[in-house]
């Protein structure tokens, strides 16, 4: 799992890609939460185009950063999620809550 | 009729889910799985694996985790066992958004997952025992 961070004004994209599953959550996490309390994004988009894999331990994961960025009244999207992903997602009613995007 | 079977056992530690899944994938591979019945497998044996790890087990990374794959002409059963704590209540474990580690940002859709990628999941637990997740999916052939 690697992430690569981009920034645009208030925007912080955090682009995810590789698998996303129990073990990889925890680098995941970690590393958001790291970088969105130094830099305090407005919005966080979380580019998902390049996640293979995901199962309920990456729900989780995203749950969890839109907890923390809407506690401090900030947006998180994703962005391009696809396949399983974007089925799990689905299914779990994710996008009512988290808005779903394309272009950011 | 076609019959195949497929045995794994491995320690409960985190790492162990990509392989687990991986190799079940690989198994199945065999019966020319769309990439989509693939992913559905995947997913499915990567829920089980991770809820014995880290239900069954408590994250401790001392306990098995056994894999019993069989194919009998295009259907596959998998079975994920742990020897760990057990479920007391299978049928409140399994409904969606049930989960009993929502601190620990746990979103309690595994099982849910699990029944929508695979034809049938059957749980059998017993308390200080452990938990046998049995999977069923039929591979449909290709027209
Ligand atoms: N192998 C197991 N051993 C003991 N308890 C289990 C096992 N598998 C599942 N459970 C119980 O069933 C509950 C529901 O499992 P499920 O996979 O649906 O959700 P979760 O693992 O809690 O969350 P998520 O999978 O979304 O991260 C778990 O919270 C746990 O209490
Ligand atoms: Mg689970």
């Amino acid at each position: 799992m690697q992430i690569n961070y981009k920034q645009q004004d208030n925007k912080l994209i955090a682009e995810l890609s590789g698998e996303l599953d129990h073990h990889t959550a925890e680098k995941v996490r970690k590393s958001l939460d790291r970088i969105v309390a130094s830099t305090q994004p407005q919005e966080l988009i979380v580019e998902m185009s390049g996640v293979t894999f995901m199962d309920s331990s990456g729900l989780g994961v995203i749950l969890g950063r839109y907890k923390k960025m809407n506690e401090h009244g900030g947006i998180m999207k994703i962005a391009n999620p696809q396949g399983h992903a974007e089925s799990i997602m689905r299914m779990s009613g994710v996008f009512s809550i988290i808005e779903k995007c394309s272009e950011y | 009729m076609y019959t195949n079977e497929m045995h794994l056992s491995f320690l409960s530690i985190s790492q162990n889910e990509a392989f687990a899944r991986t190799a079940v994938a690989s198994f199945v591979a065999s019966l020319n799985p769309t990439i989509e019945e693939l992913a559905d497998i995947r997913t499915s044996v990567s829920e089980a694996v991770t809820n014995a790890i880290i239900h069954g087990y408590r994250s401790e990374d001392n306990g098995t985790v056994y894999i019993d794959c069989i194919i009998e002409d295009m259907t596959v059963s998998i079975d994920v066992k742990d020897m760990g704590e057990g479920i007391e209540d299978v049928s409140l474990a399994m409904q969606p958004f049930y989960t009993s580690m929502p601190n620990l940002e746990r979103s309690g859709m595994g099982f849910a997952v699990m029944q929508a990628f695979m034809d049938s999941v059957d749980v059998e637990s017993a308390i200080g025992q452990g938990t046998t997740v049995r999977m069923k999916k039929k591979i449909l052939a290709e027209s």
